[in-house]
């Protein structure tokens, strides 16, 4: 972590036909962490994201990345949207998928060529994906597809990644593989947003926490904010003694 | 005519040249563009539109008093584009789902269109006769310069969709992340939608508003059961499509003197039939076939189990046993002893069978998920 600012929120506030989604968050997230962003659901944990992105247009606020709006920065910035977005059933193969991750840097018209292959081939090797690099995307099982979602990301060499609950759904095999490579991301000084529910693996995966709840409760360094209080405020019910009954 | 002179005549009869190059490559690119519509889960969508040129011919007729297939079809765009924008204008404006939103235009426009149908039929004027042609078509009206707008169109339309094919797809496959790559979605989006109208406006002259977006479809959707890679199911809609449109002429011009749009689309629903039976992977064939194979290979598993349980009562695994000894096992045939030969997991001698080393260690793991399992797949 730096004293930089990667991700810069002011005043955010986001709507779905009048009714508030994000309510005036301000949010700064410092260079170089693995954040988590939990909330219980309708929290507007993807809201933020896709706000951030740039996908949802926000009705009050700024957005800054690096100082800079977004959109002169979207080749610093990689997502990973929610597996259950799009169509398995596409007739796509696994590496074109990954290979998709470099369309943005290559820019209209212009096709892929071994260059971008190349780096798609990595990034499957990556995830441990390459022996179904040519293998069609419905016979891939939950946990595969995500670790191609996954490799499409890591092929846009960002530094800034967003993640949409990315362990939805997949076995504890994926769900440590994918940690571990978020971890090796963060070693190499990237910042990570990443939408989360599991919150007893919240102490162990990430450094960084942002609670959400409309509202943003807290956010900063795990070890500091991740207590009994801020979880009460979040979800509403004394988390630990809800379970303990 | 029968169907043999039919194709005797093609290369030497201008008309039936004319027509049948002009269903040919309608069909073709009505299948690469429905490709993209079925894709994006707006099957509907060419339904909704085609429905919505109606009023748009009977306003050009009314504005021009001309019966020019080009200005008639000019109508067409401009109202059929009304009504897709229309439509997407009340899926994100309003609380409705995509489904109401095509009902309701499809029945607003079509009904605003037949309204000014009757209404121009009951003009004194002798030039109002033969609009309806454009509700269930008319393949006999297509004359050179028709053909000519077509294969211009549909080569402009390939020349777009090669320059644009990355954007296409990865706009296909996954909308949103397209948009944070810095894509103009939008205008992808619009381009596409402008391709799809344009190929039913082409259409309508030919198949009619009524079946118009079963061109669309049908190719379409029996080109995705043949293959996994987007360029080839474009290629393949497109082959399907000029296909059922070549045949569909045949039939039409052929004794049977019948309508050609709804021939060329029953040709078309032919193919999907034919591709949901017979295509491999997806057919219901093939998943038929699959399924009794999966089930020959559990009796044979059974089979052996049952023999490794006896054998294994044996110090010497391969003691033979009379074959007599399976007959209260249900799963037991002549076959399937044969079938277990072949493979080496039992030696078989006058009517006693003996266990193999290899058959004995198969039925050890018989259910170890972990070992690979390399006979379920011949």
């Amino acid at each position: 972590m730096s004293d930089l600012i990667a991700i810069q929120v002011d005043d955010l506030t986001v709507a779905y036909n009048y009714k508030p989604v994000l309510w005036d968050i301000d949010l700064q997230v410092p260079e170089g962490v693995l954040m988590a962003i939990v909330g219980p659901n309708g929290a507007g944990k993807s809201t933020l994201i896709k706000a951030i992105l740039g996908i949802i247009k926000p009705i009050a606020g700024s957005i800054t990345i690096y100082g800079e709006p977004y959109e002169k920065q979207r080749k610093l910035v990689a997502y990973v949207p929610q597996k259950g977005t799009v169509d398995w059933d596409f007739p796509t193969t696994a590496i074109d998928v990954v290979m998709m991750g470099t369309y943005g840097r290559l820019g209209w018209i212009k096709r892929p060529g071994t260059k971008e292959k190349k780096a798609a081939l990595e990034a499957l090797e990556k995830v441990g994906m390459l022996a179904f690099k040519n293998r069609q995307i419905s016979q891939l099982s939950g946990g595969q597809q995500q670790r191609v979602f996954l490799a499409r990301a890591l092929v846009q060499d960002a530094s800034i990644y967003f993640m949409d609950e990315p362990f939805q759904g997949v076995d504890a095999t994926t769900e440590i593989a994918i940690i571990n490579i978020l971890k090796e991301l963060r070693r190499a000084g990237k910042t990570l947003v990443v939408v989360h529910h599991d919150l007893q693996t919240v102490p162990e995966y990430f450094d960084w926490v942002t609670f959400l709840n409309v509202k943003k409760i807290a956010t900063g360094p795990v070890k500091d904010i991740f207590n009994d209080d801020n979880l009460t405020k979040t979800y509403g019910i004394n988390y630990k003694v809800a379970i303990n009954k | 005519m029968s169907i043999t002179e039919y194709f005797d005549l093609l290369f030497s009869d201008y008309t039936l040249r004319t027509i049948t190059l002009g269903t040919a490559v309608l069909g073709a690119i009505c299948g690469m563009l429905g490709s993209f519509a079925v894709l994006r889960k707006q099957s509907l969508l060419g339904d909704a539109i085609s429905h919505a040129a109606l009023p748009g011919i009977a306003l050009a007729f009314l504005i021009t008093g001309s019966k020019d297939t080009n200005i008639l079809l000019l109508g067409a765009l401009v109202s059929g584009l009304i009504g897709t924008f229309w439509i997407r204008g009340i899926i994100t404006k309003t609380h409705l789902k995509t489904d109401t939103a095509l009902g309701l235009i499809l029945s607003l426009f079509f009904g605003f269109g037949m309204l000014l149908l009757t209404f121009i039929q009951k003009q004194p004027n002798a030039n109002q006769a033969g609009l309806d042609k454009y509700l269930f078509g008319q393949a006999a009206t297509l004359v050179e310069s028709d053909v000519n707008l077509m294969v211009i169109v549909t080569g402009f339309c390939l020349v777009i969709m090669l320059l644009f094919w990355k954007e296409f797809k990865i706009m296909l496959f996954d909308a949103e992340y397209t948009k944070t790559l810095g894509f103009n979605t939008q205008f992808i989006d619009v381009l596409i939608t402008f391709f799809i109208v344009l190929a039913i406006v082409l259409g309508l002259q030919t198949v009619g508003v009524v079946l118009m977006s079963a061109m669309l479809l049908a190719p379409a959707a029996s080109a995705r059961q043949w293959t996994n890679k987007l360029s080839v199911m474009i290629g393949l809609a497109a082959l399907f499509g000029a296909f059922s449109g070549v045949v569909g002429t045949a039939i039409s011009a052929s004794d049977s003197n019948l309508s050609t749009g709804p021939v060329i689309v029953l040709v078309a629903a032919v193919f999907v039939l034919a591709s949901f039976i017979f295509s491999p992977g997806r057919g219901l064939l093939f998943r038929e076939l699959k399924f009794r194979q999966n089930r020959r290979d559990l009796h044979l598993r059974k089979t052996l189990q049952l023999m490794y349980g006896i054998a294994s009562t044996h110090e010497n695994i391969a003691h033979p046993h009379a074959i007599r000894i399976l007959n209260n096992f249900q799963g037991f045939t002549r076959k399937t002893l044969r079938k277990m030969e072949e493979k080496g997991w039992v030696t078989i001698q006058n009517q006693e069978w003996a266990m193999t080393e290899k058959g004995y260690s198969k039925a050890e793991n018989l259910y170890n998920q972990l070992e690979e399992n390399d006979d379920t797949t011949d």
